[in-house]
């Protein structure tokens, strides 16, 4: 047997078992393809061909959705994959150098192999770590705190071949940096207590053997505990804590109405790929506040008469599967998952957690459930919409891993109580994640209503020139601003907040969130899968020095096309930084407008450096000089 | 058909189920379009269909017509915005017109054409694509892809082989074929697929047919793309 | 089109083009008297004057830019010309020289140079007086301002006729179905 052969073998062995263990469901292929990574280090030829033998699909399907997401590899990136995070925060605590000491430190090139195929260092986009920073993915497990200390301690971990699992433990601590706490963050809810107490509200709402259309089917409006929860939601005035606010009642009601075809299931998705970079409440909420979450599932799997739900989690926070995992095992136990919850014949609902890989557009709920459905994560065309066909086409709802959590607590206290906290068009709380230039990063909940200065003051925040909130597709809020509040009515947010300091240059924050969004693109679409690389070479045009009014009119253009013919969000709010900083910090730009006439976009000059080198010549022939080429 | 929305001002009657393109080719009016084909699922990722339905735009080949609904489709503003759109892909790809077969059956040509698309505007990309010459009959020129996905589905959903598919993201996004080795000789393709004869571009190519009609007299430059509204393509 | 007080002065020039563009020009046969009623060509290969004069009104460039020459030529033109236009495929977006551009100019002159079959000893021309070639070639739109572009590979003489007359007239250039064509 040839060692061509013997790999064939093993690797096969690995892809029965993991296509075994997803009892043969193509539905299950980005599942299937992380767990085969994990087992191989990349996804071979060898292994596609036994995926494509034992799934049953072809080739075509499962190179297409390797090749969509960025974790996984269909080339070899060595048996210590390093991924530092990228995100601007990481780049504020000096995550540049640290990459180039760990590159010396291995004779790596960023982006490339190491020569023994050991170790490859590159990076990604946020990783969730931004009130820890720096930090870096390895295999996908995350590290953060990094210093240079600890990058030399992985180099000589890596270059000894010491495996992962040998790695010291407190490498892979985590800090919850929970610094205000309010009703969701308080919360000491028993597991199964919110579910009584929906159920409690309407005693005789058919949770019986004698009426198990209740929880399968709902009652009509007004009748039953699934109906009394879903008046408590609506009550609540609780709206989508993802960042696009959707008024959380009316979706679970139009789930609920939704015609069932024979043999469909309602379904009941939490989007936990907290991509949005500055964003990690998420993580916390997962690492703290598990049961709540899944509490708050079970609430909306009983409201909208649910049986299945997934937890959709990035792929950044794999640490957490195993504990979450164990977490679902007890609640099964205590019977508040699986059949008959709460010993309710009938009322039955199972959450099963799938994890991304790498794709930052999988938060947008459509791709989302295309990843769920093992596929490429592109933004469906809508209506219709998840809620009458989603999941393998059947009613399913999508909500944030916050809204989650606040559900539960609504369904404990009434809709009432919930209402009466926060402002008047903004129920409840808001969980920031707070990052950047203060003293304290970490998690803060506020009722709704706080003002950024109040969060700015409470976070140690001084001599601060601006917040991005709610990330890259939110809002840069600048000093003369910071009156403005946390809130449906005048800054809504996912939760990000990232502070900016007056000694740093607004531009590149800008530029760094552009080369995001490029990158992030699903390149579904022309305008964004286009617009998103012109506009970063656009910035980078202005970083290198090549800049003149011309590129400023261009980026205008760019910005109106990517909004009006963009498919999804992603494209729409690609170009929000750099209007936000070209409105409110302009002088990061002029100070970059170094031409006044049209000049390319690259260097003449080193354009000519091949051929020089070829030659051997240097002379004032062998020079272009820059020269501008006419008015802008 | 009783029902009716205004394209440009003018009625349009539509049945239930149909979208605005399709009600529009039926009443002879031409709305550009690269990933759309009568025949197909619509795809809605060219974009070159946008329309401004009541003042929002939204792409004509997946939005289904409603009674009453007010289109906008043929004004200077829409049109620049689909120029743009012609312009970037001609940017993203190589596209050297004088040295392409499809050149004057090209619909990506026809449609710039239609739009004024007097030139690329944007820098070029330049990138670096195969060609596949393995199969004996069809030659693949990924230069020219615009990643339409029309070969998808109709090898997908009319031959029944999933001989193509999209792989890669974002700027990487490209077309792969059904075979270990990557090579469309490899695949169970042939010349009588439906996916052969799908491509609204130069890259799906009959082998061994090269100027069997000069240029200067072929499709469209006998008549405009808006001219062959209703035809199969 | 009346006749002007004062002739336009139009300079034409191919950086890496072939002439077709020029022969597609002259292919506007005898309306090149009615057309030399109202302008003067400054340079240009049918004068073979060498610089652009100054005060050039419209500058019509063939061809991308393959090398340090031509952009000192289009950098001339530019700022030498009111109006410049781009003529044809390769000016428009590099054509057939611009297909080179996914090889590294390294390979390409190592195997023009040293490794095709039949050169012995060959060596890359390294004399101050040639023009180095740029790594990639480019539209000049990349690296100039450009305000007119005629597409085609030659666009047609009505083509260059319609465009011209219509500049001269005052108006903006517009093409009609027939009129515009990339091959």
């Amino acid at each position: 047997m040839t060692i061509n052969e013997m790999h064939a073998e093993a690797v096969a062995g690995v892809v029965d078992r993991v296509v075994a263990r997803h009892r043969r469901d193509p539905s299950n292929m980005v599942q299937i393809l992380r767990e085969i990574q994990e087992a191989c280090d990349w996804i071979s030829p060898e292994a596609i061909d036994r995926l494509q033998a034992t799934l049953g699909v072809p080739r075509t399907k499962i190179e297409g959705v390797a090749g969509f997401y960025a974790f996984f590899y269909t080339a070899p990136r060595g048996q210590y994959r390093v991924l530092f995070s990228d995100n601007i925060t990481d780049r504020m605590l000096g995550s540049k150098a640290l990459i180039d000491r760990l590159c010396n430190n291995l004779w790596v090139e960023r982006g490339k192999v190491s020569e023994d195929g050991l170790v490859s260092v590159g990076q990604t986009a946020c990783t969730g770590m931004c009130d820890q920073g720096p930090a870096m993915l390895v295999n996908n497990l995350a590290i953060a705190g990094l210093t240079a200390e600890r990058i030399d301690q992985i180099a000589e971990l890596i270059r000894g071949k010491v495996p992962l699992a040998e790695w010291p433990a407190e490498f892979f601590q985590v800090e919850d940096n929970i610094r205000r706490a309010d009703i969701l963050l308080d919360s000491d809810l028993k597991p199964g207590d919110a579910l009584r107490a929906a159920r409690a509200r309407a005693p005789s709402d058919g949770l019986h053997a004698s009426n198990m259309r209740s929880w399968r089917e709902g009652l009509p409006t007004g009748l039953g505990g699934p109906a009394a929860t879903l008046d408590e939601i609506k009550r609540a005035n609780l709206r989508g804590r993802g960042g696009a606010g959707f008024t959380t009642g009316l979706k679970w009601e139009a789930c609920r109405n939704a015609p069932l075809k024979s043999g469909q299931q309602r379904i009941v998705v939490c989007n936990a790929d907290e991509g949005e970079p500055g964003t990690f409440k998420d993580r916390v909420l997962l690492t703290r506040f598990a049961d709540l979450v899944f509490e708050g599932m079970t609430v909306a799997a009983y409201a909208v008469g649910a049986t299945k739900g997934f937890i959709y989690l990035r792929g950044e926070y794999r640490y957490l599967l195993d504990q979450l995992n164990a977490v679902l095992a007890r609640r099964r136990a205590e019977k508040l998952l699986g059949e008959n919850i709460l010993g309710i014949p009938g009322a039955d609902f199972d959450i099963e957690i799938h994890l991304g890989a790498g794709a930052y557009v999988c938060g947008e709920e459509s791709a989302l459930i295309e990843s769920l459905e093992g596929k490429r994560g592109t933004p469906r065309n809508r209506p219709p919409f998840p809620v009458t066909n989603g999941y393998l086409d059947q009613p399913t709802i999508v909500n944030n891993v916050e809204t989650f959590a606040a559900a539960a607590m609504i369904a404990l206290n009434g809709g009432d109580w919930y209402a009466g906290i926060g402002t008047k068009a903004s129920a409840g709380t808001k969980i920031l994640s707070v990052s950047g230039d203060c003293a304290r990063p970490g998690i803060y909940e506020y009722p709704f209503g706080v003002s950024v200065r109040q969060v700015l003051e409470d976070c140690g925040a001084t001599d601060t020139q601006a917040v991005q909130v709610s990330g890259p597709s939110g809002v840069c809020v600048a000093e003369n601003e910071f009156d403005r509040i946390i809130g449906f009515e005048d800054i809504p947010t996912a939760g990000a907040f990232t502070v900016f300091n007056k000694t740093r240059d607004m531009f590149q924050v800008a530029r760094n969130y552009v080369h995001f969004f490029q990158h992030e693109s699903c390149g579904f679409c022309t305008p964004c899968r286009v617009g998103t690389s012109l506009l970063r070479n656009l910035m980078d045009k202005l970083h290198h020095g090549a800049g003149s009014p011309y590129d400023f009119a261009e980026i205008e253009r760019l910005n109106q096309l990517l909004q009006s013919m963009s498919h999804c969000g992603l494209g729409h709010t690609a170009c929000n930084p750099v209007l936000d900083t070209i409105a409110k910090f302009r002088p990061y730009y002029d100070k970059r407008m170094m031409q006044q006439d049209f000049t390319p976009a690259f260097d003449l000059d080193r354009a000519l450096g091949a051929a020089r080198q070829m030659t051997g010549r240097d002379d004032a022939a062998a020079h272009l000089a820059t020269e501008h080429g006419g008015k802008a | 058909m009783s029902q009716t929305f205004t394209l440009d001002g003018k009625t349009i009657p539509f049945a239930d189920g149909q979208t605005i393109i399709q009600a529009a080719a039926d009443a002879g009016v031409f709305i550009p379009h690269l990933c759309y084909h009568p025949e197909f699922k619509p795809h809605g990722s060219c974009k070159l269909c946008t329309v401004k339905v009541n003042g929002r735009h939204t792409a004509s080949c997946t939005m289904r017509a409603a009674a009453g609904m007010v289109v906008e489709s043929d004004t200077e503003e829409i049109n620049a915005e689909r120029r743009a759109l012609t312009q970037m892909l001609f940017v993203e790809g190589n596209h050297f017109c004088p040295s392409c077969e499809k050149s004057g059956n090209c619909q990506l040509q026809a449609t710039a054409y239609h739009l004024g698309m007097m030139s690329p505007h944007y820098d070029h990309f330049f990138p670096n694509r195969a060609v596949d010459a393995s199969h004996p009959e069809v030659l693949l020129d990924f230069n020219r892809c615009i990643l339409c996905s029309l070969c998808v589905r109709a090898s997908r959903d009319v031959d029944g082989k999933n001989v193509f598919a999209l792989s890669g993201r974002g700027i990487q996004t490209h077309l792969i074929v059904n075979a270990k080795s990557g090579q469309l000789g490899d695949t169970d393709f042939t010349l009588a697929d439906k996916a052969a004869h799908v491509c609204p571009v130069g890259v799906i190519l009959k082998k061994r047919q090269g100027f069997a009609v000069p240029i200067g007299e072929r499709k469209y430059d006998q008549a405009p793309i808006s001219e062959t509204v209703g035809e199969g393509q | 089109m009346t006749a002007p007080t004062k002739k336009l002065k139009v300079a034409t020039t191919s950086l890496a083009g072939c002439f077709g563009c020029h022969m597609s020009f002259l292919d506007i046969d005898e309306r090149l008297f009615t057309l030399l009623e109202h302008i003067e060509f400054d340079r240009s290969p049918l004068t073979d004057i060498k610089t652009t004069s100054p005060d050039c009104d419209i500058g019509l460039i063939e061809g991308g830019l393959c090398n340090a020459e031509n952009v000192h030529v289009l950098r001339e033109f530019r700022a030498h010309c009111k109006i410049l236009i781009a003529v044809g495929a390769c000016a428009i977006n590099g054509g057939l020289p611009a297909q080179r551009n996914h090889l590294p100019l390294t390979t390409i002159l190592e195997e023009v140079y040293h490794t095709s079959p039949g050169l012995a000893n060959g060596m890359i021309p390294n004399d101050p007086e040639l023009p180095l070639p740029l790594d990639k070639v480019h539209p000049i739109h990349e690296v100039v301002k450009v305000d007119y572009f005629m597409p085609g590979c030659p666009p047609s003489a009505d083509t260059i006729w319609k465009v011209l007359t219509d500049l001269l007239a005052g108006r903006e250039p517009s093409l009609q179905h027939g009129l515009i064509h990339y091959d």
